[in-house]
């Protein structure tokens, strides 16, 4: 986390070219695996990631169920040519870690208790990586779940924000995440109002951390309302928003 | 207090506030009452509802269901019906009460692949489901193409009254069951109308939740519009009974003006 360049001109302008409170460009697809339940293809900027849900489903190995609820399992995977070197397919430590908080992230939004002694599998494949994956991932994830017709009490959102030039900014990207100063990843319920993930690498002092997941959170909103807009427009077609008749 | 009757929700979204009834798919917390599926919520005079637009089957008490034998045991066999739990049919529901499992020969009744329609018996959180075949119109299934559709899709594929599946079944000569967890049999004198079915079927899968679907569904079939209804002459139904192919098409005509007054997506 050393800064060895500037990463913020005179005019605030970041090295892609945002202001501090600027996300990336956000695309998301809904419904693009075929054989899985539910699917989701994100463009974060310039990350790519695909996600598939199956289930709710039988639970091999059968000791693995649980008599009162549903076991969600994820695998968060990056394929060897996502990174500028070629990544070792073998799961990594990093995501081992990011699969287990990709679940303990959506597991509140899900109404598990409704699918007893079945499971849930969620795979998050990363095509292309540049700095923020498991926020895209569970992005991405929340949808494929929604679009498997799986009961959700709300739809998670994630987005990133962290200390740059040491300055706050939204959504940073992979040189601001290796070279910046902290990188905070926050999920968050918009309806309910709940965080769901919050993870910091870096130094923040008390007013830059509330700055920060203040940012972070206003962040998730607005990637929720992209992924409102693409449910909307995938079930109910361009010109149905929510139409009361 | 009321304000609306139908409106499209996705998980998250607040349908009403107040103190109504939950019946399907809705969670309330505080005052407010939420949707958990993607869907259309409905508030009617019994409660609130979202009916869902994806989903895979979850079974329920005496759903007609079509499954396949996977398995058996010495007492019953294992049927898969699409859905995360398999169910069980029981052997002495197919041999009666003096079953015995030294005597009667488990596979001469029902072997491994075998096709069945059945009822969901029993089903809870805490035990498999449990078929039964002693109804009019179940047990096993001779012979017919095997088509899988969502099970979200399946009122749409019947339609009001049954009028979208008569009108297939009539167009096309051919007789079609279907399964409430999305499994559905398709048999037909001709192998051209049973290929005509299908795509019917499946087009109604795909496009369940757009407007005047009834209405292109016809000209895949070509339907003559009423006047010319003479091109279909009565037919056998799923049902066993006889009916006329003029009151099948004066109901699809009669939902449509209903969906054109609505204004109905679905």
């Amino acid at each position: 986390m050393t800064q060895t360049r500037n990463l913020i001109d005179e005019q605030g302008i970041r090295t892609d070219g945002r202001r501090a409170d600027e996300l990336r460009e956000i695309k998301i697809t809904v419904g693009v695996v075929k054989n899985a339940d539910g699917s989701a293809f994100i463009e974060f900027g310039r990350n790519k990631i695909v996600t598939a849900v199956y289930g709710p489903r039988e639970v091999h190995p059968k000791h693995m169920a649980l008599p009162d609820r549903c076991v969600l399992r994820c695998r968060y995977h990056m394929t060897p040519f996502s990174t500028d070197t070629r990544k070792n397919p073998a799961p990594s430590r990093r995501e081992v870690e990011i699969s287990k908080v990709m679940r303990e992230s959506l597991e509140p939004a899900l109404i598990l208790e409704d699918y007893p002694r079945a499971a849930i599998d969620v795979f998050v494949e990363v095509l292309q990586a540049d700095g923020g994956s498991r926020c895209a991932g569970i992005t991405a994830a929340s949808l494929a779940l929604a679009d498997a017709g799986i009961n959700m009490r709300d739809i998670v959102a994630a987005c990133a924000a962290g200390k740059v030039d040491d300055k706050i900014v939204l959504d940073i990207n992979d040189t601001e995440d290796k070279e910046g100063g902290a990188d905070m990843p926050v999920a968050y319920m918009p309806h309910l109002e709940q965080v769901t993930l919050l993870q910091l690498d870096g130094i923040l002092t008390q007013g830059q951390f509330n700055e920060c997941i203040d940012m972070a959170i206003n962040g998730c909103k607005k990637v929720y309302e992209i992924q409102r807009q693409t449910l909307m427009h995938k079930y109910f077609g361009s010109e149905t928003e929510l139409k009361e008749e | 207090m009321q304000e609306f009757k139908r409106k499209y929700v996705v998980p998250g979204d607040k349908i009403v506030e107040g103190n109504f009834r939950l019946l399907m798919n809705a969670i309330r917390s505080g005052n407010s009452i939420f949707a958990t599926r993607i869907g259309i919520a409905e508030v009617g005079r019994d409660g609130i509802k979202v009916i869902p637009l994806s989903g895979v089957y979850i079974p329920r008490v005496n759903d007609i269901v079509i499954g396949k034998i996977i398995d058996h045991s010495s007492l019953s066999w294992e049927v898969d019906i699409n859905s995360c739990f398999s169910a069980h049919l029981p052997a002495q529901d197919v041999f009666g009460r003096d079953f015995s499992p030294a005597r009667d020969d488990m596979g001469r009744q029902l072997a491994i692949g075998d096709l069945i329609s059945s009822r969901i018996m029993a089903f809870d959180r805490t035990r498999d489901p449990m078929l039964t075949i002693q109804d009019k119109d179940l047990g096993k299934i001779p012979r017919g193409e095997f088509l899988k559709i969502s099970a979200t899709r399946v009122p749409r594929l019947i339609g009001k009254r049954g009028s979208m599946i008569q009108m297939i079944e009539q167009a096309t000569q051919t007789r079609v069951l279907i399964g409430q967890n999305g499994i559905i049999v398709v048999s037909g004198r001709t192998s051209e109308g049973t290929k005509l079915s299908i795509r019917a079927i499946k087009m109604v899968e795909e496009e369940a939740h757009t407007a005047n679907l009834t209405q292109r569904i016809k000209v895949l079939l070509n339907v003559q519009e009423p006047g010319s209804q003479d091109a279909f002459p009565p037919t056998q139904t799923q049902n066993g009974q006889l009916e006329e192919v003029q009151s099948s098409i004066q109901e699809v005509e009669e939902e449509l003006e209903e969906e054109v007054k609505k204004g109905e997506k679905v």
